[in-house]
């Protein structure tokens, strides 16, 4: 496994902690009601568990596994990738911790931040799904 | 293909028809408080469950003489995932509609369940995330 795999992996075992966490103290809130501001804990539960692990997961895997290139680097473009995890990973935490400093603007350069990562991820690896023999 | 392996996906496979058909009831307004066990059978039951299992079997060997791990640290996994899932299916709505103490604990039980089942997943898997 590629080092920028262990990256993307570990980190969203990270987010797969912090997503169960906030999503246990808001299902337990709901059981038995302690802390009104528990609600303002969601949109951090829902980021990290679908960008901060699913997607992140999926793009580390992603990186890992698909077919290589014969000439040049064997996954492409690197550090357009390590350009994606470290994007990605700055819109999700500027995501999450908006309800927490009511700065609107945060939610908004979060989710750029996050497409563009997306996009970049998209653009370095588009060549590599391909039929092997190719 | 490991039996934990296959036990996880195809538990997965039974929540993925499961909220599906949840997710028709919804559309026809059964009960809006179903919501929330809509989206976690699919994301929970359905999805991360798939993962485990698939991360379980192929990701990177452990040791020699522990290939994917501690075994029973993952069928730990599986039991508090879907105790808890189940508690949290059935606990959420009622507590939704009639509150009472009988199911703010059995929300409560689901709430720590679920978290140690994401604890010991990453807690197993951790060190098999490595470098060649």
């Amino acid at each position: 496994m590629p080092r920028l795999s262990v990256w993307f992996i570990r980190c969203s075992f990270i987010y797969l902690f912090l997503g169960f966490t906030l999503g246990g103290i808001i299902l337990a809130n709901k059981g038995y009601p302690f802390a009104p501001w528990v609600w303002s804990l969601l949109p951090a539960h829902m980021e990290f568990l679908l960008l901060g692990w699913m997607v992140q997961l999926t793009m580390g895997v992603a990186f890992w596994i698909l077919p290589r290139f014969r000439s040049g680097p064997p996954r492409g473009n690197i550090d357009l990738v390590w350009s994606a995890f470290v994007i990605l990973n700055t819109g999700i935490v500027m995501v999450a911790v908006q309800p927490f400093i009511s700065m609107t603007w945060l939610t908004q350069t979060g989710r750029i931040l996050e497409t563009i990562s997306v996009l970049l991820f998209v653009f370095a690896l588009w060549q590599r799904v391909k039929a092997i023999e190719v | 293909m490991p039996l934990l392996t296959r036990t996880f996906i195809k538990t997965a496979l039974v929540y993925f028809m499961l909220a599906l058909l949840l997710g028709i009831l919804l559309s026809l307004h059964v009960s809006n408080s179903l919501f929330p066990v809509y989206i976690h059978l699919l994301v929970f039951g359905w999805l991360t469950q798939l993962i485990f299992g698939v991360v379980y079997w192929m990701f990177p060997k452990y040791s020699n003489q522990l290939p994917r791990g501690r075994e029973a640290l993952s069928w730990f996994t599986y039991g508090t995932l879907n105790i808890g899932l189940i508690l949290r299916a059935i606990a959420e709505p009622l507590q939704a509609s009639q509150a009472s103490n009988l199911f703010g604990v059995l929300l409560v039980l689901s709430a720590i369940l679920q978290w140690l089942s994401g604890v010991a997943f990453v807690a197993n898997t951790w060190q098999r995330v490595k470098e060649k």
